[in-house]
């Protein structure tokens, strides 16, 4: 059996999702009694890729080409699949990002394997991979197995831990011949939004609803997510009456999230935002209506007015935390 | 131009998940069904399509006979035809995928159009799954799409910004809220809906390739406690943070 975890990099630089993926298929293989490598795709990756033998991948297979330093999903793929194909993987683990999603798809097809998305937990019984996934945005889960020779994982981000040890890895570099076709979806630029971390990969989140009463108000969201380092999220109402752009919205027609904090103000706590956040590790609620169903998911709630509670914590935790 | 869009009649935003008696799927009583919110938004995109290089809108949909439901919404909403890939049992993206890229190929689309995936099983497999098996590049997570002689430029969310993708006709797209403004439909397409046939074919079979063990409700931890009630609660909420969550 050979165990593989694919470790995203964009622009050089490799993510903590991917640290999470390396780590966890790292556990499996364990478990497996299998082999264990990682692999890495770009163009001139080697020393980012030798980081992840912190992560428990004592060797990590690098796939370096001229053009691949423009992301190409079509010939990431291709290069996954022959990897694998060449190392006889048994089991595939990608990280759930939106490049993950993109390339384990194509990449299940071609190596006909069985693909479990976005899983949250793995557990190996007898000998086999028992993955649980969150359906209807968190209001339920599956477990699963998959059933083929070869077997597709992806993993959620900010679920698994990622925690460097002392571990080193050894890189070898692998040739793949690309044709020229396999570069038919190519990344021509990236636009990066804000400053702040994205809600899908933030530690912590603070979240804005209909109690902020207009966009001219989420300055105070804003203001309270930078003192704790955090993203903005945003509920369906304000997302959809156009205050705040939709990359910002939590929830099961937004983005499902599991922060270590997540602070949702003056958001009532509709079915489909419950389903998007409960899973966060603590929740802290802020709203005036103290029947509101956000406060039944709430570790700590304060049952108030955002216009004042919201500049007070803000100022509280500057003083706190020596900001 | 010939598109096709992929859609899939879900459960409401708003429902309660039961888990149902065999312990694998909901509960579908009382439940109400509708259009995967995201596949709107490909919907939208497709009639644009064909407002702009004319030719003709298909919409596709594989399940039981329930989904003729969402395809007439399609219908009114101003697609020309819709077809239904009729299968009773509940499959894994594969059997979807695979079932639906065997349909597409004999039609032989430019442009495939899905949502960014549907709201039910969340998995985001079945649009690249379909690309890949038909040989076509696909965007997921689409925001703006322009696509100009043959040339397709496509702007999609990933965490924390944007990539601009370069690719091809034919393509699949998948779809995202923001990529446009969905329109209602009109009377005159409900009612021209109503007497629209939707053609039925019987599903290409598919092997499973990730079987369902069991579904169930995540534990909840119920409500904690209520700090204060005013803005001299912060204090001591802060100090829960830092000293018993330890999350700051």
């Amino acid at each position: 059996m050979h165990v593989l975890a694919f470790a995203e990099q964009r622009e050089g630089s490799i993510k903590k999702s991917s640290f999470e993926t390396v780590q966890a298929a790292r556990g499996v293989a364990d478990k497996l009694g299998a082999r264990f490598s990682a692999l890495v795709v770009g163009n001139d990756i080697r020393r980012e890729a030798a980081a992840l033998g912190a992560y428990g991948a004592e060797r990590v297979l690098v796939v370096e080409h001229e053009r691949l330093a423009a992301h190409s999903s079509t010939a990431v793929a291709q290069i996954i699949a022959e990897v694998a194909r060449r190392e006889q993987t048994t089991h595939l683990f990608l990280p759930a990002s939106q490049m993950g999603k993109d390339l384990a798809p194509r990449v299940a097809v071609k190596l006909e394997a069985g693909l479990a998305g976005d899983c949250t937990a793995l557990h190996v019984e007898e000998g086999e991979i028992v993955a649980s996934r969150p359906i209807y945005a968190g209001k339920a889960l599956l477990t699963v197995r998959v059933t083929t020779p070869v077997k597709l994982y992806t993993l959620r981000p900010n679920v698994f831990t990622a925690k460097a040890g002392e571990g080193t890895a050894t890189v070898e570099s692998l040739e793949i011949p690309l044709e020229e076709n396999v570069f038919s979806a190519v990344v021509r630029e990236l636009k990066v939004a804000s400053g702040r971390p994205d809600v899908t990969e933030a530690d912590i989140i603070v979240s804005g609803g209909r109690g902020l009463k207009g966009p001219e108000h989420f300055h105070l969201i804003e203001e309270l997510a930078d003192v704790l380092g955090g993203a903005v999220g945003a509920s369906r109402a304000v997302v959809d009456a156009g205050w705040r752009p939709h990359d910002e919205q939590v929830g099961q027609t937004g983005k499902t999230v599991a922060p270590t904090l997540y602070i949702a103000c003056g958001i009532s706590g509709a079915v489909q935002h419950l389903a998007g956040m409960s899973s966060s590790k603590y929740i802290v609620a802020v709203n005036k209506d103290k029947d509101a169903p956000i406060f039944s998911v709430a570790d700590y709630g304060i049952v108030g007015d955002v216009f004042e509670v919201l500049p007070a914590l803000t100022g509280e935790l500057r003083k706190t935390l020596g900001k | 131009m010939k598109v096709i869009v992929c859609i899939n009649h879900v459960p409401d935003t708003e429902t309660k998940i039961k888990v149902g008696s065999d312990g694998k799927t909901i509960d579908p009583t009382g439940v109400n069904f509708m259009l995967n919110p995201y596949d709107e938004f490909a919907l939208e995109e497709g009639l644009r399509l064909r407002e702009r290089f004319q030719g003709e809108v298909v919409a596709l949909s594989l399940g039981p006979e329930a989904h003729k439901e969402t395809l007439r919404k399609a219908l009114a909403m101003g697609v020309d035809r819709a077809v239904l890939l009729k299968d009773d049992a509940p499959r894994d993206s594969w059997g979807v995928a695979s079932a639906l890229a065997a349909e597409l190929k004999t039609q032989a689309p430019e442009v495939i159009l899905f949502g960014r995936q549907s709201i039910d099983y969340d998995n985001a497999q079945v649009g690249t799954m379909v690309a890949e098996l038909l040989g076509m590049p696909s965007v997921g997570v689409v925001v703006k799409l322009e696509i100009t002689d043959g040339a397709v430029l496509c702007e999609r969310e990933i965490e924390g910004g944007r990539e601009i993708v370069d690719t091809r006709l034919p393509v699949v797209i998948l779809a995202q809220k923001g990529l446009n403004e969905p329109r209602y439909p009109s009377l005159k397409g409900i009612m021209a809906a109503k007497s629209k046939p939707i053609e039925e074919k019987p599903a290409a079979p598919a092997d499973a390739r990730v079987v369902v063990g069991a579904m169930h409700k995540p534990s909840t931890k119920g409500s904690g406690k209520i700090v204060g009630t005013d803005a001299s609660a912060v204090a001591e909420l802060v100090r829960l943070l830092h000293e018993e969550a330890k999350v700051i």
